[in-house]
């Protein structure tokens, strides 16, 4: 296989990864690093590098629609920044020292939980008054449901700040965005309604995956000739897949996909367990 | 819009048309190198099963720099990536020119600290 037959396939791939991330809103970053390790027996730390740069890609491409329609909470975001950004560090120097296979395991270990934990239905809890760190620190919002504004209050500061850490290290350590726990800690912990959280989260991934690709890149895992087709072919299928998103019905395309990355997440540990990785 | 307050929504809306256009920059550049690799490069095996590390030119800014004006096509890739990594810094330092016209000092420190963290990290990590 020449370099040109193996970028034609990675491009393919990061498109497909790239459109069900989007349709499904459970992220790109999932399906590239097995793609590339088990599909392609690329080493392990070059499919990370890759993967934090198409994370940036699709948070940075995404960000102004949401901005528009007034669903993310920028303090809340810029205040969680603080835990997920010194997190991401400690995550990047960890990936530097941590064997290969270990990372492996954890990364299908992150996996598994995050797929069973976003599929968990929430019911919002509509509660204007937020705890007194919050309002002092000024994470309380409004957004849009029905043509009306509606107040909600953040409450658990501490708790959701930790989990954020937590977070912004596993994206540092595996190359993902870890949106789903970022969902978790805003969503669960904190208290937010569902689609401020999700938007929310998303504004912050670029950042995140921003604080560790610098370490990443000086320590040589950004390899040009990987990063061009997932960075093209990721932003290509999130953009086409949020223009498909108004008429489609992800309902089914989340069961495919979540039934995808948990096999692959089992592949993963075991490869990793049996030193393959 | 006008005679309303200054507000976090028209700053963000700044910002986040400057983020699409880092984006859509980046993404020229990357298709640009992506091209002339291919074309120098295309017919060779690649070499991706053991991690070697990317050689020095293709891992700091000077040694980028250089390879774009050998006209390196995977130095070029490696420069649009830079770009998309400087995409959100970016994002950060501009938010905080907006709370300071919010006058809004805490966040002006919030965001200012998320932007030492980073610059941390990419100086740490760059080995300056």
């Amino acid at each position: 296989m020449t370099i040109l037959v193996f970028t034609g396939i990675i491009l393919l791939g990061a498109f497909a990864a790239g459109l069900l991330g989007s349709l499904t809103g459970l992220g790109g970053g999932v399906v590239i690093i097995p793609l590339l390790t088990l599909g392609f027996g690329v080493d392990i730390r070059y499919a990370i590098g890759s993967s934090l740069v198409a994370v940036i890609a699709t948070s940075s491409g995404s960000a102004v629609a949401y901005v528009k329609e007034g669903f993310s909470n920028i303090r809340l975001g810029m205040f969680l920044e603080v835990a997920t950004t010194s997190g991401a560090i400690l995550g990047a120097f960890l990936a530097i020292y941590a064997p290969t296979h270990l990372i492996a395991i954890t990364f299908g270990v992150i996996l598994v939980l995050t797929t069973a934990l976003s599929q968990v239905k929430r019911q919002d809890l509509p509660d204007p008054t937020g705890s007194a760190l919050a309002t002092r620190l000024k994470l309380n919002g409004t957004y849009p449901e029905n043509g009306s504004l509606k107040a909600y209050g953040v409450h658990r500061v501490y708790g959701g700040f930790g989990m954020m850490a937590v977070a912004g290290m596993l994206s540092g350590l595996l190359g993902v965005g870890s949106g789903a726990l970022k969902v978790i800690a805003i969503d669960n912990i904190m208290r937010v309604p569902f689609k401020v959280s999700t938007t929310t989260s998303n504004f912050m991934i670029g950042v995140t995956a921003a604080a560790s690709a610098g370490v990443y890149l000086y320590r040589g895992y950004i390899d040009p000739g990987i990063s061009m087709p997932v960075v093209l072919g990721v932003l290509g299928g999130a953009f086409i897949g949020s223009r498909l998103l108004a008429g489609a019905r992800p309902a089914w395309l989340r069961i495919i996909f979540t039934v995808v990355v948990v096999f692959l997440a089992v592949e993963m540990i075991y490869n990793g367990a049996t030193h393959r990785i | 819009m006008s005679g309303k307050k200054w507000g976090d929504k028209d700053m963000q809306l700044i910002i986040g048309n400057l983020l699409r256009g880092g984006v859509l920059l980046s993404t020229g550049i990357v298709i640009i190198g992506g091209i002339v690799y291919l074309a120098r490069h295309g017919q060779e095996l690649p070499e991706y099963g053991t991690f070697h590390g990317q050689p020095r030119e293709f891992r700091t800014i000077p040694g980028i720099a250089r390879g774009v004006w050998d006209g390196k096509g995977r130095a070029v890739i490696q420069m649009g990536i830079l770009v998309l990594i400087a995409t959100p810094v970016f994002r950060v330092a501009f938010s905080i020119i907006g709370y300071l016209l919010e006058k809004d000092y805490l966040y002006t420190a919030i965001t200012l600290l998320v932007l030492a963290i980073i610059l941390f990290s990419m100086l740490g990590g760059l080995g300056a």
